[in-house]
């Protein structure tokens, strides 16, 4: 379980960096009076849609964590091999980082104004996404026509379970950025868009850093990694 | 204030009942008398707190309870009392700890001279084996289990010809002298269940796990499976007695070996398999 | 009292109003179905809670009369007796105490508390809901499915839960137990993020954290920890769906099945029960943390008096909510994990009983020297205090590993946890309900009902539930349907069981007269009034009662003290509402 206690170790040092802004340390009791006396910790302006996706990614990153932990857990009984890595994983990487770097500019373009950059740019992340998606399938199809099923190796049945649960974040993500699409398109001004395209964007860069994680569990890096690191340290 | 009455009541009738209730554990037949001890010490400092505290809230229903034009004290904290209090639970908290984490390293370190016990749990019924004159249990695998060889053990291996198998019978232990307890299951989970020997563990198919302990009384003693593991759990019983040493040795005697049980005849095939099943792995 | 001036005259915008646009039914299909108005959203979800818990409910009837009558009935056969156990717990712990807690108290009191016109997600939060409808129906359809629903246990540990030993288990029933789950998480993903976000953005002017009542403070944290345990059960439910219909083997090792070797190789069933328990536990307090929040309030609110030592309490909440993470294998002593893990959970597991003794402390100091009005709420209150210290207490035994080692799956733990997260925080749901249902419905639950309903559950609950510790210190294990012929069980035992489930039965059918004292007020009822029980909280200073669409009237109100503004030396009366800014304050509302 070690991977979602990191994990979770960061989510509390954010937490407990906020909260000691709070002035948990204060007497309510003292402080009767003018409302406007501790603005610092009244409700903050961020809009509330991005706090919410910033909580969701942190209950996906969770999410993942456990995914990989389990992963972490099963890898060390008597019966683990390691699976096939299909080349084409590369190939998707490149795309998703593609469609990344477009929802970035997205995000610039939006608050230049610019409509014909933005709905450029909205177009390529959503179609690289859907290369990604593809290509992940083919990576299925590569993996299957080398018999390497969902059921006899526990690090394919892993494979195919971690990749079909980012893929589905993805999906679900490209139902919101295929309507910004369509709302850039038919027109709507880019100020309007701002909004969603931020939050696309920052959706996007954090799945983008999942998968990059995921990869390099799947791949055997990250515990490559973990023995250089106990071997460093004994 | 009927509620000051009752809180007051269930202090009392929870103490006498405590105090007068026939239910009570079984007597004690191993080496565990530690964890009755920490489970007594446990009872007193947990009795102790539970009347403290249902007693001074009935104390405060009653004095402090609604009447016309009374008005409620202002005190936002006390620094002192709370810090006081923090204090007080902490060294409560650690005095059942600290003897509980002694007591477990107790019984988390097995004796040298521990013989080992294997149980084997199948839905729904206990198997034994013991290491036969080597003192050596053979190794086993669940993939060579079959009609001829019920519990998997490895034909191949030399260390298992002469273990001795109990299948679906009772268990005989002689007093006085620890055991180790390997706990292995061929389909789900189970556990292995004596109350009066205290200790208790889940057997783990795909793995063994074990627990120590000493019988110190002889007589007979009924297993009881304490993990759920399907339709039967409430029916998965067995015996352990624990005899005397000569007892002991007449029951031993009476009992075959895997050799015996497989006989020449059977050797081959189960060895062919076993290859078959290395080859697999 | 410390004056305290402004900071100057740049005010800060409330960040609700103009950011969120209310949203309007226009139909009354979209006023009262799909509603997405957080008050609806929360009756429907207490209402579907209570549903569902009536038919745990009477699976506990089933049981107990199996478990004190044995042989007499013969439909309960041990198939019977483990299907009602495992949809008894798994509704009881999920579907009726996380769903009403957060769903339906979280729906009701946050946007209220806090001051704001709804939840910042309204079209999500009515997502959540259906969702959860959803899941509640898949997991009544398991008992029409062929095989019946799984009774693998409310752990569903793996090899068994997808064996055919167990009911279910190749049938239907374990798919669709684990699909309800999977469609919960979601459910609930949806609007823990409205319960999250309100309490922080939501708030209205002034209400600064250490000025939320302790209720928020409880639910907010309690939806934080499920957002962030129940991935690790939506984990384990995949990972074991994939084992049951593709044959994986992520927790299924080599196994003989009734003479059959397995296709599976290799897996750890060991890694579902750490999964399970990261979420388990951690469910514990999801139920018990609204529970103490909420309970707070009413101690002070009907004690007359301010909680004692808020910033502990709130300290001990978020305490409390960070421990929880990291105690889960407590669970887990005797599963055959490393053994020298029993040492690292055992120190954290008694650590956590520290903040938690605090909290009682506090609870009871509020008493003394209070004005303790004896209301049903504060009846149902002193209850909790009562059962929650009584189960915790057994839970240093459990907790202390080796004293867990002859308890653990005996009838002691599951007189345990019934106390500790079954009995004690019903009394709170009840207390709760009695407290707030003048505010949603306008007028008061009806005093004779509710106290009868309030003595028999009370006491019988504890007669149901301290007796049975014994039954489990004699030996007898949990989740066995009978006893049969046992050395070690004497016949006193018998008798105790059949004592048990006749205080079982008696205290169910009390519950059908609070059900009915909750439809006979809606009309009958006394008329409540705005404010009955003269608290300072925000609900309680709505436009109207029941609080109209959008809480507040024209302007929402405006902060100006903490919640426990009781019996304040030197004030008018004995309490002062959040939104009055006092005598004192220069400069009205803004
Ligand atoms: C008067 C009310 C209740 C009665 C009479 C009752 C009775 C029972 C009984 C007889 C069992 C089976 C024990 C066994 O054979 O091992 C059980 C199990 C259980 N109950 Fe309750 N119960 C009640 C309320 C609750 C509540 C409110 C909860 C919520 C936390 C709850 C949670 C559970 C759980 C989690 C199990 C374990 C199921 C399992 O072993 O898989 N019960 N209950
Ligand atoms: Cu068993
Ligand atoms: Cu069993």
């Amino acid at each position: 379980m070690s991977a979602i206690l990191i994990f979770l170790a960061l989510v509390t040092a954010v937490a407990g960096w906020w909260l000691a802004r709070q002035r948990l340390m204060s007497k309510p009791w003292l402080e009767a009076g003018p409302v406007n006396a501790f603005p610092e910790t009244e409700a903050s302006l961020l809009h509330p849609a991005k706090l919410g996706l910033g909580v969701f990614l942190a209950v996906v990153g969770a999410l993942f964590a456990l995914f990989i932990s389990a992963y972490f857990m099963r890898m060390v009984y008597a019966d683990w091999q390691a699976a096939p890595m299909p080349r084409l994983l590369w190939l998707n990487t490149g795309m998703l980082l593609l469609a990344s770097v477009a929802l970035q500019c997205a995000v610039v373009a939006a608050h230049k104004g610019q409509v014909d950059n933005l709905r450029l740019a909205l177009l390529v992340g959503a179609l690289t996404s859907v290369a990604f998606l593809g290509g992940q399938l083919l990576a299925w199809r590569d993996l299957a026509a080398g018999g390497y099923f969902a059921a006899e190796n526990p690090a394919v049945s892993f494979f195919y379970l971690i990749t079909a649960m980012h893929g589905l974040h993805i999906i679900g993500g490209l139902l919101v950025l295929g309507r910004t699409n369509v709302r850039a398109w038919r027109g709507e001004r880019p100020a309007k868009l701002t909004l969603t395209t931020e939050l696309c964007a920052m959706y996007w860069h954090v799945l983008l850093v999942v998968w990059l994680v995921l990869f390099a569990v799947l791949a055997g890096w990250a515990a490559d990694f973990v023995d250089i690191c106990r071997q460093l340290l004994s | 204030m009927a509620i000051a009455l009752v809180l007051v009541l269930v202090v009392v009738g929870s103490v006498l009942f405590h105090a007068l209730s026939p239910w009570w554990w079984t007597p004690i037949a191993s080496n565990w008398g530690y964890i009755d001890s920490t489970l007594v010490a446990t009872f007193w400092i947990t009795g102790a707190v539970f009347s403290a505290v249902v007693l001074f809230m009935a104390y405060c229903v009653y004095r402090f309870r609604h009447k016309e034009g009374q008005k409620a004290a202002y005190e936002p904290e006390s620094r002192k009392l709370e810090s006081w209090l923090t204090l007080v639970t902490a060294v409560g908290v650690a005095a059942m700890l600290a003897p509980g984490l002694y007591v477990w390293k107790q019984f988390v370190t097995v004796p040298k001279d521990a013989t080992e016990v294997e149980v084997v749990a199948q839905q729904w019924q206990w198997s034994y084996r013991l290491p036969g004159a080597d003192g050596k249990l053979g190794t086993s695998n669940a993939r060579l289990i079959n009609a001829d060889n019920p519990l998997g053990i490895n034909p191949e291996d030399p260390n298992g010809q002469d273990d001795v198998v109990v299948e679906a019978a009772d268990l005989h232990l002689p007093i006085d002298k620890p055991v180790k307890m390997l706990l292995r299951s061929i389909d789900v989970l189970h556990d292995f269940y004596v109350p009066e020997f205290r200790a208790k563990m889940d057997m783990v198919p795909g793995m063994v796990t074990y627990f120590w302990f000493t019988p110190t009384r002889t007589g007979t003693f009924e297993v009881l499976c304490a993990e759920l593991c399907g339709t039967g759990h409430g029916f998965m019983r067995g015996i352990v007695m624990v005899d005397t040493e000569q007892d002991y040795t007449s029951w031993l005697q009476q009992q075959s070996t895997f050799a015996q049980l497989t006989g020449p005849a059977k050797v081959g095939a189960l060895a062919d398999q076993a290859k078959a099943v290395a080859a697999m792995e | 009292m410390v004056d305290v001036t402004p900071h100057g005259a740049d005010l800060i915008p409330p960040a609700e109003v103009g950011e969120m646009e209310l949203y309007h039914p226009h139909s009354w299909w979209t006023k009262y179905v799909f509603s997405q108005d957080a008050k609806v959203i929360a009756i429907q979800y207490s209402g579907t809670a209570l549903a569902i818990g009536l038919v745990a409910l009477v699976l506990s009837w089933l049981m107990r009369l199996q478990l004190g009558f044995p042989g007499t009935f013969d439909f309960i056969t041990p198939e019977a007796y483990y299907q009602f156990m495992t949809m008894h717990g798994m509704i009881m712990v999920i579907y009726l105490l996380t769903a009403l807690f957060l769903g339906g108290f979280g729906n009701y009191l946050i946007p209220l508390m806090v001051g704001a016109r709804d939840m910042v997600f309204p079209y999500v939060n009515m997502l959540s809901y259906w969702i959860y409808l959803l899941a509640v129906l898949v997991l009544v359809a398991s008992f029409f499915a062929p095989g019946g629903p799984t009774g693998a246990g409310w752990t569903l540990y793996p090899p068994q839960a997808i064996l055919s030993g167990t009911p279910g288990g190749t049938g239907p029933g374990i798919i669709l137990m684990l699909v309800s789950l999977i469609l919960f998480i979601i459910g609930f993903t949806m609007g823990g993020l409205n319960y999250v976000v309100t309490v922080l953005q939501g708030r209205t002017r002034g209400m600064t954290l250490m000025r939320l009542p302790l209720t928020v403070w409880g639910i907010f944290t309690a939806t934080v920890m499920a957002l962030l345990a129940f991935p690790a059960l939506f984990v384990a439910c995949v990972m074991m769906l994939f084992d049951r219909a593709i044959g994986s083997s992520f927790f299924m090792p080599a196994i003989v099945e009734m003479g059959e070797q397995s296709p599976h190789n290799g897996g750890s069933p060991i890694m579902f029960q750490h999964l399970f328990w990261f979420f388990g536990h951690p469910e514990v307090y999801i139920v018990a943390l609204p529970a103490f929040g909420i309970v707070s309030d009413l101690i002070s609110t009907h004690a007359r008096k301010n909680i004692f030592g808020y910033r502990m309490m709130v300290w001990a909440i978020v305490g409390i909510g960070a421990l929880s993470f990291v105690v889960w294998a407590h669970h887990m002593y005797v599963s055959g994990m490393h053994p020298y893990f029993g040492f690292f959970f055992a120190t954290t597991t008694l650590i956590i009983a520290v903040p938690t003794a605090i909290k009682v402390y506090n609870w009871v100091l509020t008493l003394w020297r209070g004005d303790i009005h004896l209301t049903i709420p504060m009846l149902f209150a002193l209850a909790f205090i009562v059962t929650f210290v009584n189960g915790g207490l057994t839970g240093l035994f459990l907790g202390n590993v080796v004293v867990d080692v002859p308890l653990s799956d005996t009838m002691f733990v599951v007189a345990h946890f019934h106390m500790v997260m079954g009995v004690a925080p019903i009394m709170v749901v009840f207390g709760a309900v009695y407290h707030w249902y003048p505010k949603m419905t306008g007028r008061m639950l009806n005093e004779w009902m509710g106290r009868f309903h309030f003595w028999v559950t009370f006491i019988g609950a504890y007669l149901i539930f301290f007796p049975m510790h014994y039954v489990g210190l004699v030996g007898v294990p949990r989740r066995y349907p009978e006893l049969g012929d046992t050395a070690f069980i004497p016949p006193s035992v018998h008798t105790l069981n059949e004592f048990i489930t006749v205080a079982a039965l008696t205290v169910g059918f009390a519950q059908l007269v609070f059900l009915f004292n909750l439809f006979w007020s809606i009309r009958h009822g006394k008329e409540a009034g705005d404010n009955p029980w003269r608290a300072t909280t925000l609900e309680w200073q709505t436009a109207g009662t029941p609080p109209p669409h959008g809480n507040f009237g024209k302007e929402l109100p405006v902060v100006y003290r903490w919640a426990y503004d009781y019996s304040v030396p030197g004030a008018a009366e004995d309490f002062i509402a959040q939104n009055d800014p006092g005598p004192a304050t220069q400069g009205g509302p803004a």
